[in-house]
């Protein structure tokens, strides 16, 4: 391993070693998608690419909302708005698991001083219609990733199949830095002229957020949110595959998923307020999985999607 | 004969799967090297996180050649027969044997089926294994269509005799067989070929592959309890514990660790919990005090700082782990100190707990009315129960429960005790749950005891009143499990109900004659293993009284054990023959014969004195059944055998003298009417 073992020094660090390292590995480093979503599997990038036949490398950070994890910045290892980092390749490559493991060794983890264990996780997600197989991965007893061969997304079957990595940035981060408050972990070096903690940078807006989250987000108006992502998310899907002004074949795909990925925030806040009984939470997860299965559908009908004109002849 | 050794080599396998995957891969190669005439000595198999193995011993080379004979048509048969008994079987027409039977000349062929060599069998039933093999799920990667438990990356398989050794020529998916295999994942990550099963093994030792899962298990628990001991301390005890862990690693190395000691006062249970189930971590407890004080966690590897770094992540991410813990376990001290404990149950009017059956809340209060209904039957103080039976359910609202709902009823007894309420009532928390399983302890206590009755009637009701009763193999709500846990609590405590009465005062709705069948047939199955028959059930439940539990199985055991005496089985077919000819000359006459004979009448001694054994008998029965006795009634009415034995030997029942006659077929009623007075004996199978 030609990778530096000097421990990183700081939360950005960590990330731009992960960037720096898929970026060596031949995957496209992606940005965040400009939208809240609840994990990093929300991005296009892996939900829509890993549909279809079509080759797929990528990775990026995702800002994660999960408004239910609110803590007003107290709790050591809460948030309510975390990141995600993000890897989806398209074949799953047979060396993945030691590609993942170069890429802690690039973190700072060195695998001989380290215990690191693949342990059973199958992983599924009801609102994307998606489930797959494959691990968390601990080191020294420490969830650090989750380590997913896709078989089904939106509905279809994967085929081929993606090999998904998922590390939850901060609590990685904090193992590493050694830090035992998130808020406490370095954001940036801690010799730069102007040293941000964690805490500098968000603890107010997880304070915020957690209000904001809690107890004053407009649950009217999140219900009607909700409503017309729905009913809009369909009316994309619904529009002919022909472009009336440029003739051209566009399918919506992606706006359509858009509303969709709206819908699934809308939904966890409106958990987050309280106001979704246990019956009714079934039948909103059921609804945000239509709509997945409806983008799902609609983007393996498009070019990224592995549909050909000839081939569908 | 040669050996043959076959690993398949993969991505992680999960823990709880290996073992059986190891005896299926056995089975399944066995199974189908057996079918092929390829019989052995001896096979084991093996499993690691990463390997399958299977090593057999002593195979035959090749397959022997057999002869099979196979009738054909008869000679005269139409032509269309022949061709396709010719095909079927493989011969030509000339190599067909022509023999004499009873309905003319038939053809006979000779099927003879040549030995093969084992390899290419070896090689089909492999690749039959792998495609065919009983995940319980499966998994495709990459491109292509191969399933497999995770990503498959190479098989080894190789037959070894003392000249060296052959690789089976075979190919899955495009992975190819070869003879090579890898040592442990971080430890020693390179390929090496191998030999045999000794060579194999020896090599996997070298490369920290600890080949055996119980060899694995052994080290584990040998090393964790000497550490332990060490210090003076002792392991608790977890045998699934030990298993999975020893299913995640290949070269098992023990570390033992410290607990905060700011969370040495979380109650025992909590620290267990959560280090079992998200560490995989074994408590260690001071015998003396019986606090949980240390950990054991096992990694997979050495280290060249002897496990420092490892033992210090793991103690560090137990640190919050159990900050979170106790964080939960002080906010509910203080609402429990701030509010009382019944309060915390509020929040259970929002939680549904089936939508057609209302709220948590609901649920809680029509568990409260039955159990003051109940409590006089068991002997508890109305008031109490139902209390207990308001707040056993409260620490479903409580935030530790929230995170660890395995510790339901235990975090409740504890709340219960810091809300000063009584003991009974704090254990009913724990205890009411119970029995879950057929081997589950069963609570005594009588405040426990109307609790957990009231809890699974309300659910049995409930779920009947709406009409989801379990059908075949599904039962979600579990209520053949909350049946059986009525009937235990009953049959434990020596309880006497009404089990009617006490279902009338449960959901509204529920048909109460349906579930009491339900019952029944729970009870059936739960008598099976004690060794009474269905038969013998029947036979009691048709008597009065069959809705009380105890009373029913009390003259089910009395009845199966005079059964199982010789007096008692020669006694029924006695009755049995006795009930034939009454039902035979009751037809015949159109009178039922139950007015009672007169020993005036009586000519035979044999029947003189089966007159005075019934009087004997009835005198002994009558009392007996009134203190439910039913030990003494049977065995009263077993006595009868030497009597109406004597008297069918010496009697003709159908005698030529009518008055004779009628007195006879009387004193068979007599034996009727006392043997039904104990159980419906007719109702007894043979």
């Amino acid at each position: 391993m030609s990778q530096t073992l000097e421990k990183p020094r700081s939360f950005q660090e960590i990330i731009l070693r992960l960037q720096a390292y898929w970026a060596a590995k031949g995957c496209a480093i992606l940005q965040p998608y400009d939208m809240e979503v609840g994990a990093g599997t929300f991005h296009p990038a892996t939900t829509l690419r890993s549909l279809g036949s079509t080759p797929w490398a990528a990775a990026y950070v995702q800002p994660s909302r999960r408004p239910t994890d609110g803590r007003y910045g107290e709790n050591p290892n809460r948030l309510q708005h975390y990141y995600q980092y993000q890897v989806l390749i398209k074949p799953s490559p047979p060396e993945l698991q030691e590609l993942y493991l170069g890429s802690l060794q690039a973190i700072g983890i060195d695998a001989k001083l380290h215990d690191i264990r693949f342990v059973e996780d199958d992983w599924e997600s009801p609102t994307l219609g998606a489930w797959g197989l494959g691990w968390e991965v601990w080191c020294d007893g420490m969830e650090v990733s989750q380590f997913t061969y896709f078989q089904q997304v939106g509905g279809h079957d994967c085929a081929p199949v993606s090999g998904e990595l998922t590390y939850g940035l901060e609590r990685l981060a904090m193992y590493i830095l050694g830090a035992d408050h998130v808020m406490d972990m370095p954001f940036n070096d801690p010799s730069a002229p102007t040293p941000l903690t964690y805490g500098d940078v968000f603890k107010q807006t997880e304070e915020e957020y957690a209000r904001h989250n809690f107890d004053a987000a407009d649950t009217e108006k999140l219900l009607r949110n909700f409503e017309e992502a729905e009913k809009e998310c369909h009316a994309l899907l619904d529009l002919p595959a022909e472009d009336p002004k440029t003739g051209k074949r566009i399918i919506m795909a992606h706006p359509a998923y858009d509303q969709c990925i709206k819908a699934s925030h809308i939904f966890n806040l409106l958990d987050a307020r309280g106001v979704i009984s246990v019956t009714e939470r079934q039948a909103y997860i059921g609804r945000v999985r239509a709509l997945s299965k409806a983008c799902a559908d609609a983007f393996v009908q498009t070019k990224a999607g592995g549909y050909s004109a000839e081939a569908a002849q | 004969m040669p050996d043959l050794l076959i690993e398949l080599f993969s991505e992680e396998i999960p823990a709880r799967m290996q073992k059986r995957a190891a005896e299926d891969l056995k089975k399944m190669v066995t199974d189908g090297l057996v079918e092929a005439g390829l019989t052995y000595a001896s096979a084991g198999a093996f499993a690691t996180p990463r390997r399958l193995v299977l090593s057999i011993e002593d195979l035959l080379a090749q397959s022997p050649t057999t002869v099979e004979e196979r009738k054909g048509p008869r000679v005269d048969a139409p032509e269309k027969a022949l061709t396709g008994f010719l095909r079927g079987a493989g011969v030509a027409k000339e190599d067909l044997e022509i023999r004499d039977e009873k309905k003319g000349q038939v053809y006979f062929a000779k099927i003879t089926k040549k030995g093969r060599p084992a390899a290419p069998i070896i090689a089909e039933v492999l690749e039959n294994a792998i495609r065919n093999f009983p995940w319980p799920k499966s998994m495709r990667w990459g491109t292509g269509s191969l399933k497999w438990v995770r990503p498959l990356h190479s098989i080894l398989c190789i037959l070894s005799a003392e000249d060296g050794a052959e690789v089976v020529a075979l190919e899955v998916d495009g992975i190819k067989v070869g003879k090579s295999t890898r040592g442990h994942r971080f430890m020693a990550p390179d390929a090496f070929d191998v030999n045999n099963f000794d060579d194999y093994s020896n090599k996997l030792k070298s490369a920290f592959v600890m080949l055996d899962a119980n060899e694995r298990a052994d080290h584990i628990w040998h090393d964790a309890t000497n550490q332990a001991f060490a210090q003076g301390l002792e392991v608790v005890e977890d045998k699934g514990l030990l298993a999975e862990v020893a299913g995640l690693v290949e070269w098992p190395v023990v570390l033992m660790g410290n607990i905060g000691a700011d969370f040495l006062n979380l109650p025992p249970e909590v620290l267990q919990t959560s280090m079992k189930e998200h560490q995989k971590f074994f408590s260690v407890r001071n015998p003396k005090t019986g606090r949980i004080e240390k950990f054991v966690t096992v990694a997979n590897r050495e280290t060249a700082d002897q496990g420092a770094t490892i033992l210090a992540g793991n103690e560090k991410v137990l640190s919050a782990r159990l900050a979170d813990a106790k964080f939960f376990w002080d906010n509910d001290i203080r609402t429990v100190e701030r509010e009382g404990f019944e309060a915390m149950a509020a929040p259970l009017a929002n939680v549904t707990f089936h939508n057609k059956l209302g709220s948590q809340a609901d649920r809680i209060g029509r568990i409260a009315a039955l159990a003051r209904e109940i409590a006089p039957i068991v002997g508890a103080d109305a008031d109490e129960a139902e209390l207990a039976a308001k707040v056993v359910k409260a620490d479903l609202s409580s935030e530790m429960v929230y995170e660890f709902p395995e510790l339901q009823g235990i975090m409740g007894r504890y709340y219960a005790k810091k809300a000063g309420l009584s003991d009974a009532v704090a254990d009913a928390c724990r205890d009411h749950y119970s029995p879950l399983g057929p081997s589950d302890d069963v609570p005594t206590d009588p405040v426990s005891v109307v609790v957990a009755l009231a809890d699974k009637l309300d659910t049995l009701t409930g779920f009947w009143a709406i009409d989801e009763k379990p059908t075949g193999s599904k039962d979600p709500f579990a209520l053949r499990r909350a049946a059986l846990g009525v009937i235990r609590l009953i049959l434990t405590n020596d309880l006497r109900l009404s089990l009617s009465a006490v279902l009338s005062n449960g959901y509204e709705g529920a048909d109460a004659t349906d579930l009491l069948s339900f019952f029944h047939d729970r009870l059936k199955v739960f008598l099976k293993d004690e060794g009474i028959r269905h038969d013998v059930i029947d036979a009691c439940l048709a008597m009065d009284g069959a809705d009380d539990i105890t009373l029913l199985v009390k003259r089910a055991r009395a009845l199966s054990e005079t059964l199982a005496t010789e007096d008692g089985q020669n006694l029924i077919q006695g009755f049995k023959r006795a009930n034939n000819i009454l039902t035979q000359a009751e037809e015949k006459d159109g009178v039922e014969y139950s007015f009672g004979p007169d020993i005036k009448f009586a000519e035979d001694d044999a029947e003189k004195a089966l007159f005075t054994a019934l009087d004997t008998a009835e005198a002994a029965i009558k009392p007996a059944m009134a203190d439910e006795d039913f030990t003494s009634a049977m065995s009263a009415m077993a006595a009868l055998r030497s009597s109406v034995d004597a008297f069918f030997e010496a009697v003709q029942v159908n005698a030529d003298n009518d008055v004779v006659r009628r007195n006879r077929l009387n004193l068979l009623g007599r034996i009727r009417d006392v043997c039904l007075a104990v159980a419906d004996l007719t109702k007894l199978d043979g």
